[in-house]
């Protein structure tokens, strides 16, 4: 039995439902009780549920300590990009204390992160800011890309004894898709194919994955067949599902809208060329962002994205299709 | 240049003609906004759109004493700040809508509008962001011999950042000719100042850096000029930084658009009554420098200005979809 909501929904949910199960979860955010009537604050009470200032450092700082403390934080920071006023608190401090520590210390947090507002957002609101932190050692970072994964991901980030990193897109946060009834988690490092193909594996990331689901539905009009996979996670990433489908297609693609060098396809790009190999018939194909800030105005906003069409050309370049007319 | 800012207007106390000027300004940021919110509406205008209106007195009060070479530093709420400064209204507004000729080439929007050529230098999309800039510039300026102050807007919102307590702290220890003018209007989104910290005045927080402050009406836009003449004064003279907190209200959302539960608390209608351009109209009468006639003709001329601005904007192209290299790095 499932529900349909929409992504943002489903996060609501698993915090809400997890905050019921662990009276140890706490939920802070600048504008996290704008009104006595917020359900939130309404159902866990003003000791759980805290507005914060405009003080992004404090706020995951503060989140760290009382993690530490065996409390288990959620920092709402809206934009992803305000959280990289505190950097220091996301790469450096908690990220490190449960090893630094020989393990005396664990910091179960997660850090709300929303990413990607390219509808005229402009430079600093619309970045795509997630690959910066797969490397940061300690810290785990999941990109739902569906409600239910949304909701999965959540209930599990919750449930980590970790850092973990939350990124929601914003685009899609209105989106709507079945969610199952009752208790719902998905693992951390399982990627999940969302589409079954067996001519080109195609992997997107977070919000790319509606575009290469996309891609993959016009290329099926057109007898090919692509598979679609969503990491879900990129720390851990599991780059063993993918390495299997390439070695059944022989082709990668990757979807992402991150800048090209900061991105998850580079990453997935240089594992598959370093383990996959002798499965690759054509060179592995990145579809991402431009190294650009993006833009305001709509038509350089668009040239600088990653889109179906951009998509559907790698795909055609990689096994050797003489471009559709568009 | 009607209203914007002039190439050195020194800082001596109010007369008819600079009421009169303050008022053409305040009339300009009122009528570009309320034409703004529709164009918003209608998709005209794309992104993230901050009014500021019932809070045009600071800009006004503040921009229009400062020459171009003083530099502007502004938040995401940039359209009067950016107005009084001087940015030309046809170009604010292509750049609004993403045109080609807009003063950033649609590249910016909203929050990242930059003019260099009367000292704007930009608006952020990150609270307190560009805070410390505003110490640069004075330093810059300090070293050049020239001492002209720079000036940073914030909102009440941007003084919990840890990076405020940083700039002031640099600049009070560099004494460099900086005015941090906050535009308190109690609010920082959906969420009311008392949410967010107890200390009551923000001019408060910079008595411990040894920083001069003051607090006043910012809905009175002969106070604000008066008061912030002397801060300019002050540090043209190689007085260092000063803090000037403007008391306001923003009679709309946080954006276009937003949410608007939150605003059952908030008291519009008390602050109406408080309106800066009706507050000076009547000042401006009793000290027989004007009366509301020359009000409703500085207003019809502001609204003239935006029709000009909007066709302008309508008429400019979009930018070409690519990237020009010489953008992405300096050479
Ligand atoms: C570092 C950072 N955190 C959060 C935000 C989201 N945000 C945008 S405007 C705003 C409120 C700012 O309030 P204030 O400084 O009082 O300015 P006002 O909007 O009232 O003019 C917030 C929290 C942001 N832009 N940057
Ligand atoms: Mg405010």
């Amino acid at each position: 039995m499932s529900h349909v909501i929409p992504y943002i929904a489903a996060i609501q949910e698993a915090i809400r439902e997890e905050m019921e199960r662990d009276e140890r979860v706490l939920y802070f955010g600048q504008n996290m009780a704008t009104s006595p009537e917020d359900p939130f604050l309404k159902q866990f009470g003003p000791d759980r549920v805290r507005v914060t200032p405009i003080s992004e450092t404090a706020e995951i700082g503060m989140a760290t300590g009382a993690a530490v403390a065996g409390y288990r934080p959620v920092v709402e920071l809206y934009m992803a990009e305000f959280l990289l006023v505190a950097t220091d608190q996301v790469v450096n401090e908690g990220t490190r204390f449960h090893f630094m520590s020989k393990g005396q210390v664990s910091v179960p947090m997660v850090m709300v992160a929303g990413y990607g507002f390219t509808a005229g957002w402009a430079g600093q609101h619309t970045g795509s800011i997630y690959g910066m932190f797969m490397g940061v050692p300690g810290l785990k970072v999941a990109l739902p890309s569906t409600p239910a994964d949304a909701k999965g991901l959540m209930t599990t980030a919750i449930r980590d004894d970790n850092p973990v990193l939350f990124f929601q897109n914003y685009l899609l946060l209105l989106d709507e898709g079945e969610v199952p009834d009752g208790e719902h988690s998905v693992p951390f490092g399982v990627a999940d194919v969302k589409r079954a193909g067996s001519d080109l594996t195609l992997v997107g990331t977070g919000y790319a994955v509606r575009t290469a689901l996309k891609a993959a539905e016009t290329l099926a009009r057109r007898g090919v067949s692509v598979e679609v996979i969503d990491p879900r996670t990129i720390a851990p990433l599991d780059v063993d599902t993918i390495l299997s489908s390439v070695a059944r297609t022989r082709h990668l693609v990757l979807v992402d809208q991150a800048t090209r060098h900061s991105s998850v396809a580079a990453v997935i790009a240089a594992e598959v060329a370093e383990l996959g190999f002798s499965s690759l018939e054509a060179p592995i194909s990145m579809v991402t962002a431009l190294d650009s800030s993006i833009a305001y105005s709509k038509p350089v906003e668009e040239f600088v994205l990653p889109d179906e069409h951009k998509v559907i050309r790698a795909v055609e370049a990689s096994l050797g299709l003489a471009p559709a007319s568009t | 240049m009607p209203g914007g800012a002039a190439a050195d207007p020194g800082s001596q106390a109010l007369d008819a003609g600079g009421a009169e000027r303050l008022l053409a300004t305040m009339w300009r940021i009122r009528a570009f906004e309320e034409r703004l919110e529709p164009l918003k509406r209608s998709s005209m205008v794309h992104g993230l759109t901050h009014l500021s209106i019932g809070q045009e007195a600071v800009a006004a009060g503040v921009c229009t004493q400062l020459r171009d070479d003083e530099p502007v530093y502004s938040n995401h709420r940039a359209n009067g700040h950016a107005l009084a400064k001087g940015v030309d209204m046809g170009r604010l507004l292509a750049e609004l809508m993403g045109r080609a000729d807009g003063c950033c080439r649609g590249l910016g929007g909203s929050m990242h509008v930059v003019d260099v050529a009367h000292g704007f230098l930009g608006a952020t999309g990150v609270v307190g962001g560009n805070l410390p800039f505003a110490v640069g510039s004075a330093l810059a300026s300090r070293l050049l011999g020239r001492e002209r102050p720079a000036v940073v807007f914030f909102g009440d919102g941007a003084a919990q950042t840890g990076i405020f307590a940083e700039t002031v702290n640099l600049a009070s220890l560099w004494q460099v000719p900086v005015v941090f003018v906050c535009e308190n209007n109690g609010f920082a989104e959906f969420t009311p100042r008392s949410a967010h910290t107890r200390v009551e005045r923000v001019s408060d927080l910079a008595a411990p850096f040894r920083v001069a402050a003051r607090t006043v009406d910012g809905n009175d836009v002969a106070e604000v000029h008066r008061v912030f003449a002397d801060a300019l004064t002050q540090a043209r003279a190689g007085g260092g930084p000063f803090l000037l907190e403007c008391l306001t209200h923003r009679l709309s959302g946080h954006y276009v658009g937003d949410p608007g539960g939150y605003r059952a608390a908030v008291e519009d209608e008390a602050w109406r009554a408080r309106d800066p351009i009706g507050r000076l109209v009547r000042q401006a009468d009793a000290a027989g420098w004007f009366d509301v006639e020359r009000s409703r003709a500085a207003e019809e001329a502001a609204r003239d200005e935006v029709e000009a601005a909007v066709a302008f904007a309508l008429g400019s192209p979009f930018p070409d979809p690519g990237i020009p290299a010489e953008l992405t790095y300096a050479r």
